[in-house]
């Protein structure tokens, strides 16, 4: 199984390109989108993902709308944000629109292994609460 | 140095020259138009007063002396009607008239005498020795007796002593005989002569051919021709009457005033005559304490006009100094701010490319892991060089990081913040490259500091830039950084000081433009004075630098307690 399903977005094609190729050989599962829209359709597709690695600008839709859509239909998904420059105000933003964390590029990939993993493990904790409440309750009707 | 200054520039030369003229001008005009006018009104008015004081005077003398005269006259009318001329004639009698008359009016009246148409005195009562003297070819017997009553000019006559007389003409059986009385000229004389005004006013008595009938004082030069125009005047406008005023210069330069007077029915002419300068003498001192006033106020004018001008262009021209300074500071913030503008834009779209060229040396480094290259000569070189590639990259990272915070993207929110408690905190994170650096950081902090409103973020970037500078100034073992607070003022005073190299003289003036820097390439982006300075600026602040080559630098930050308040 691989280390987390990750979405990568960012309009910068060779960019998104390598960082697949460089995260896919450290056993992560990366599916990848060149702009919010793109994004929007591939959670659509991919109902697996867990983790979403948001470029802050991009051109027509950028981060902070995109966070905004992802975590209205996808509140569960944890977002971490990757800006060109890493201002505490687009990191408290978007904080408050329920992001993971922030990370600014360039950034060690070791480090961002590390925060996806993070991010991965807080998701999977919470869909295990989820399910167990479900369970309790399917536990209690057939009780 | 100030004055000496705005006094070389030709600019302020001329403004204080204008300035200087004009306050004299406006405050000189209108004390020269009033005192001239104030003198000029006082001096017709005082004129116009004293010809009339002067007018009144004669004419008073005028009257008492044709009274004298009239009197006089009517008590020998009044001798030679009521007695006849056998009483008169009969010496006896004549000397006791006479005795009464002296009784009455002392020495006025020498003497008594009768005299026949013939011109022979007939009875004389008197001093002297004058019976039977014969006045048929007197110059005053022809006028007397053509006339009713006459009174003489002065003159000598047979006693060799000046004297007139006053004469009466009666019949008696149908002969004429004349009752004279002689009247003493020292008596007549003592009621011109009292008329004395000051030292050089007096008056006197002329007959029509301009013969003195009173005595001048000593030392008096008469003006005759003067005396005679008066006469001629009055003769041409056939008039006797009413009072002459002239004023005139006599032959010795003098201006003299003079006022006449016709008296005896247009015989006798009262001269009242006194230089012109002692009648005045009151509108003179007037006129000269107004021109001393004028003067020395003038003279007070043109001193402060000189000062106040002076001063007021001194200034004018430290205004415009600072304004100079203020525009310069205008020019220097604008700078920062357009360099923090592009700063922005190029750290925004920097990072990008910068990220692809790591992540591609990153997947290079990941490719090199597989078996196949590990066998490669090469592998090593490969490595250096990827990693070469992602340290250049964290570089381009930290300088765009640098540039934002020049730009002043940081957290510029601001929060009471204790400065001491950010100093002890800063010098504990900076003390292991402290140590590294050969460098002990000493604190030497003010307690009770009260806190200012700063961004916290902001501060300890300035704090870093200083310390970390400092730092790398310290070239030597016993490196010392000694960093200190003080209250002053309302203004936190912060120092920063080391031991280190110091500040070449030529590079002190450009240490807080934005990219100077004299470290290697590669250590400093010239950028961190720069955001030093744009902070503090902010805060409404200063920050200064002395700095002695091979001795240290000290750098001097005051921020004001209540600036953001």
């Amino acid at each position: 199984m691989a280390l987390a399903n990750l979405l990568l977005v960012d309009d910068e094609v060779p960019f998104v390109e390598t960082m697949i190729k460089r995260l896919t050989k450290r056993d992560l599962n990366v599916v990848a989108a060149f702009s919010g829209h793109e994004a929007l359709e591939q959670l659509e597709k991919h109902r697996n993902i867990e983790v979403v690695i948001l470029d802050v600008k991009m051109p027509v839709m950028d981060g902070i709308e995109t966070l905004y859509e992802i975590k209205k239909k996808h509140p569960l998904t944890e977002v971490i944000m990757l800006t060109g420059h890493a201002t505490i105000e687009t990191g408290i933003e978007g904080m408050k629109l329920g992001a993971f964390d922030y990370l600014m590029k360039p950034c060690d990939i070791e480090v961002l292994i590390s925060k996806v993993e993070e991010a991965a493990a807080k998701k999977r904790k919470h869909d295990e609460k989820i399910i167990e409440a479900r369970m309790k309750e399917i536990i209690s009707r057939r009780v | 140095m100030k004055n000496s200054r705005h006094t070389k520039n030709p600019y302020y030369r001329s403004l204080t020259r204008k300035m200087i003229s004009i306050i004299i001008i406006v405050s000189f005009t209108p004390l020269v138009l009033i005192g001239s006018i104030i003198l000029s009104q006082f001096d017709k008015s005082y004129h116009v007063k004293t010809y009339a004081h002067l007018e009144a005077l004669v004419q008073q003398h005028k009257q008492n002396i044709d009274t004298f005269l009239n009197e006089k006259l009517s008590d020998i009318k009044f001798f030679a009607t009521n007695f006849g001329f056998e009483k008169l004639s009969d010496k006896f009698f004549l000397q006791q008239l006479l005795f009464r008359l002296q009784q009455e009016y002392g020495s006025v009246f020498v003497d008594l005498g009768l005299v026949n148409e013939d011109g022979l005195l007939i009875t004389y009562a008197g001093p002297f020795k004058l019976e039977e003297a014969k006045y048929s070819e007197a110059e005053w017997f022809k006028k007397a007796i053509k006339k009713h009553y006459f009174i003489s000019d002065v003159f000598l006559g047979l006693r060799g002593l000046p004297h007139f007389i006053i004469t009466v003409k009666q019949y008696y059986e149908k002969k004429q005989y004349i009752l004279r009385a002689t009247i003493d000229f020292v008596a007549f004389n003592n009621l011109v002569e009292n008329v004395r005004i000051g030292e050089t006013g007096f008056a006197f008595i002329l007959n029509r051919k301009g013969e003195f009938q009173t005595n001048l004082p000593l030392n008096i030069i008469p003006d005759k021709g003067l005396y005679m125009a008066f006469i001629k005047k009055a003769e041409q406008e056939r008039t006797r009457k009413g009072v002459q005023i002239v004023e005139n210069h006599n032959g010795f330069g003098k201006k003299r005033i003079y006022v006449a007077d016709f008296l005896k029915n247009g015989e006798w002419l009262l001269v009242f005559q006194q230089d012109t300068a002692e009648v005045f003498a009151e509108l003179h001192r007037a006129v000269y304490i107004a021109v001393f006033i004028i003067l020395i106020g003038g003279l007070g004018i043109i001193i402060m006009a000189f000062f106040q001008s002076r001063r007021m262009v001194g200034r004018i021209a430290e205004a415009d100094k600072e304004k100079e300074m203020m525009n310069q500071q205008v020019i220097e913030t604008g700078k920062l701010a357009s360099i923090g503008e592009l700063a922005s834009g190029i750290a925004h779209e920097i990072n990008n490319p910068v990220a692809i060229m790591v992540e591609e040396a990153g997947w290079i480094q990941d490719l090199l892991e597989e078996e196949e290259f590990q066998k490669s000569d090469n592998l090593n070189e490969f490595e250096m060089a990827t990693k070469q590639i992602q340290a250049q990259g964290q570089r381009c990272k930290e300088i765009t990081h640098k540039l934002l915070s020049f730009a002043r993207k940081t957290d510029a929110r601001v929060s009471d913040v204790q400065i001491n408690d950010m100093v002890n905190e800063l010098v504990e994170l900076s003390s292991q490259r402290a140590k590294y650096g050969n460098a002990t950081i000493k604190t030497n902090l003010q307690k009770d500091l009260p806190l200012i409103k700063i961004s916290e973020s902001e501060m300890q970037q300035v704090f870093f830039n200083l310390i970390n500078n400092a730092i790398d100034a310290i070239n030597r073992k016993d490196g010392i950084i000694d960093i200190s607070t003080q209250l002053q003022d309302n203004n936190i005073i912060i120092t920063v000081a080391d031991n280190g190299s110091g500040i070449p003289r030529d590079n002190l003036a450009r240490i807080f433009d934005p990219f100077f820097t004299t470290k290697p390439v590669g250590k400093g982006t010239g950028l961190g004075l720069s955001i030093c300075y744009g902070i503090i600026k902010k805060l409404g602040g200063e920050i200064d630098v002395k700095s002695v080559l091979d001795m240290g630098t000290v750098f001097t930050i005051r921020i004001p307690v209540f600036a953001n308040k």
